[in-house]
């Protein structure tokens, strides 16, 4: 992996611009950092936007100027100044390597212990390979099976292109540009991200995943994700992966919006494993992420998570039940270690009759960290019958560490049902010789507690990516029993 | 097999074990009995390497091996194995989770390969059968909400998955109904054979009916105060303790 200190990665990519020549006529001394309008529109124009979208943009940008980022959540950082911030990031291209050989032996590790095959280490550490991978032609097949159904999975620059009236009407509709700071910011300069459209009545046979998308475009500091399952149609989302994802932009602000229309369900699925700084709680990711879904009638949407990186998490997945028996669940596994801290829930705003959601939260906290879990419980006057439960369990290691929950719950209807539970506990030194006394050394017998700890959580996920998640439980865990 | 020489141990600075020793030879069964907080646990704790206890004098010497040094998990990878008086829960871990684990870490740790999982399977369901468990306690989560005869059951299930040099069992038969206890005397007494050895810890007669002790100690205040032969156990069982003071 590369090692470039921020100034260098300046440098590159002044220079790398200058010589697409994008910003002829912007003051060259003002670039590439800051944001005005005139960054926002050049953005637009790189991607070769229609004007509705450039307005778009730029509608965004007027309101985000106006706002003052949230101070709320239970977590401390240094904020970035974001006029010293690239906004220009082409999707970066990670250097071009001859083998493994030329990889951080450290990343190489951690594949190892993750499980992943050779072929694709090569293809995360961007390593060339001569031969027809694998995973290369499993994409073409992929791609075919996807058309026959009519089911378009396409980066959201590619939709805007040729699906405009899809994307004109969804994108923004469940998470405004006026939603919250970095959303407004995030649709003032969203990079990429990808578009996903399912036709009525269609169940996508396979599990989609980013996975493929990551492949031909790199990850962005800005994604945006639209995913819009029609009348009675069904798909499985993954985004992310195990593996370990470092990057050189340190504020990564996503917004994810779903909707799910009558009778549809759409499950989206989450590992992130992002840096999370050193040992000290240096140089990790600023990850501030709006991701929402709306349901219509008898739709459902259920949204799994494993969080593993990034310095800061800052993430509540919602779920608007609008329509009636519409159904919201959210499964999250929250690991948090060394100087790391994570504030993260969900919102469940309860609209229509018989609506129900499930909360299963599962904070795990180790090291210096600090693990909240924030959720609000919203039940509208005229949602009769309205059910939730909320669970929310922590887990601590050590005592340096900390774990907050903050379950927020808003009925404004007498039929409301609403359950909620929390436990917090510790790794017993009983549990532990327990383990040791049945040759389970302690960092072994840490995981299985964690994976016990976190496991209906972890059954939710897709069997191949449960199994990643585990070992990515594990390695996260590393050194935090001395 | 196993020689304890002159043990000593503390906890908090308190002295509990003041003096132990103890020589167990392959192929037999010792017996150690002993009125309530005389350190028949700590003993075993102690033997199986729990570090809450600060040995200050003396040994514990598997195979010629000191053990002193080693961590508990190495001790139970060369074949000490205890069954715990009080067996603590793991929530969401299941029976043969947890079993396949400890197999395959310590096969791990024999230069051995993971046991296939269908030989896994195989296994598990024998021991099971042998000791009775209905293979739906298998996918409970490991002492969750377990009766406390089911505890002692999985213990001595674990026992006969690991096979251990050395069993130290530390009031298994308490928490058992008669039955059960007929049911975990055979598991055990299948399991025993001339290569290894155990060590039961116990109050009552009734259990060595069912497992014949070759040797019967008393433990009183930290020190090993009469020993003898399966007799001895019947003349406790009659007098209690005090006799012996
Ligand atoms: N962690 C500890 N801190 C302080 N004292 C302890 C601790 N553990 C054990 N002891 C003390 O050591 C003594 C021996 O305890 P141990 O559990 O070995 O007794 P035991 O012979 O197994 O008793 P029982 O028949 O009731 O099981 C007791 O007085 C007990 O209170
Ligand atoms: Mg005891």
């Amino acid at each position: 992996m590369s090692k470039f200190t921020e100034d260098d990665l300046k440098k590159e990519l002044e220079t790398k611009e200058y010589e697409y020549g994008f910003y002829t006529d912007i003051e060259s001394d003002k670039f590439p950092v800051g944001l005005n309008e005139d960054v926002v529109i050049a953005i637009s124009k790189k991607k070769n936007e229609p004007a509705w979208m450039t307005d778009w943009r730029l509608d965004a940008f007027r309101i985000w100027k106006e706002m003052t980022e949230p101070e709320w959540a239970n977590i401390r950082y240094k904020k970035p100044s974001f006029q010293d911030i690239s906004y220009y990031a082409a999707p970066k291209q990670k250097p071009k390597l001859n083998s493994l050989d030329e990889v951080d032996p450290e990343l190489l590790k951690t594949f190892e212990k993750l499980g992943i095959s050779v072929g694709e280490q090569k293809r995360l550490s961007n390593v060339a390979v001569d031969i027809v991978m694998d995973s290369v032609s499993v994409a073409t097949t992929f791609k075919k099976t996807l058309n026959e159904k009519g089911i378009i999975f396409c980066p959201i620059s590619e939709a805007i292109q040729n699906h405009p009236e899809l994307v004109k009407k969804y994108m923004g509709s469940i998470v405004p540009k006026t939603d919250n700071f970095y959303a407004a910011l995030n649709s003032a300069v969203f990079s990429d991200g990808s578009f996903c459209y399912i036709p009525k009545g269609v169940t996508c046979p396979m599990e989609l995943s980013t996975y493929f998308r990551i492949n031909e475009g790199g990850t962005g500091q800005f994604e945006r994700t639209l995913l819009i399952a029609d009348e009675g149609s069904y798909v499985s989302y993954l985004e992310g992966c195990t593996a370990p994802t470092r990057d050189e932009n340190q504020l990564h602000a996503a917004v994810v919006e779903l909707i799910a229309l009558d009778d549809a369900e759409i499950k989206y699925s989450t590992v992130q494993n992002w840096f999370p700084g050193d040992k000290e709680g240096k140089g990790g990711v600023f990850n501030f992420v709006t991701k929402r879904g709306l349901c219509e009638k008898n739709a459902k949407i259920s949204w799994t998570q494993v969080e593993t990186g990034s310095a800061i998490t800052w993430k509540y997945p919602s779920c608007i039940l609008k329509g009636d028996n519409a159904v919201g669940e959210f499964y999250s596994i929250a690991v948090t270690n060394n100087y790391q801290q994570a504030d993260t829930g969900t919102k469940m705003i309860h609209l229509g009759s018989n609506t129900k959601s499930t909360i299963i939260s599962k904070g795990i906290s180790a090291g210096h960290s600090q693990n909240s879990y924030r959720g609000l419980v919203q039940i509208s006057p005229r949602a009769n019958n309205a059910r939730n439960f909320s669970q929310c369990d922590s887990l601590l290691m050590g005592d340096k560490c900390g774990a907050h929950t903050f379950p927020y719950i808003e009925a404004k209807n007498k039929s409301a049902q609403i359950e909620h539970e929390a436990t917090t506990s510790k790794i017993g030194e009983d549990q532990l010789f327990y383990c040791n006394q049945r040759g389970i050394n302690t960092e072994k017998a840490i995981a299985l507690i964690v994976n016990g700890f976190g496991k209906e959580v972890l059954n939710k996920l897709p069997m191949e990516f449960a199994v990643e998640a585990q070992k990515l439980l594990e390695i996260s865990l590393e050194g935090s029993v001395g | 097999m196993l020689k304890v020489n002159n043990l000593h141990a503390n906890i908090n600075g308190k002295e509990i074990l003041k003096g132990i020793n103890l020589d167990i030879k392959a192929g037999e069964v010792h017996a150690i009995m002993g009125p309530n907080g005389s350190g028949k646990s700590t003993l075993a704790s102690v033997i199986a390497g729990k570090e809450d206890f600060e040995v200050t004098e003396g040994s514990v010497v598997l195979n010629d091996e000191d053990l002193s040094e080693l961590a508990p998990e190495v001790r139970a990878h060369k074949g000490i194995f205890l069954s715990f008086q009080y067996p603590v829960e793991i929530p969401g871990v299941t029976v043969t989770n947890f079993i396949k684990t400890a197999i395959n870490e310590t096969r791990k740790a024999q230069g051995m390969a993971e046991l296939p999982a269908k030989e896994m399977l195989q296994l598990i369901r024998e021991k099971a059968d042998l000791l009775e468990i209905d293979r739906k306690f298998l996918s409970r989560s490991l002492n969750e909400g377990f009766s406390g005869g089911e505890k002692k059951r999985n213990e001595i299930f674990q026992m006969a998955m690991l096979e251990p040099q050395l069993a130290i069992l530390d009031e298994t038969d308490s928490g058992l109904d008669i039955d059960a206890l007929k049911v975990v005397a055979n598991g055990v007494n299948k399991i025993k054979s001339e290569k290894n050895a155990v060590l039961l810890i116990t109050h009552y007669q009734r259990l060595l009916d069912y497992i014949v002790p070759d040797f019967v100690h008393v433990l009183y205040n930290g020190k090993i105060v009469k020993s003898g032969g399966k007799e001895l156990a019947h003349e406790l069982e009659e007098k209690g303790y005090d006799w012996l003071k």
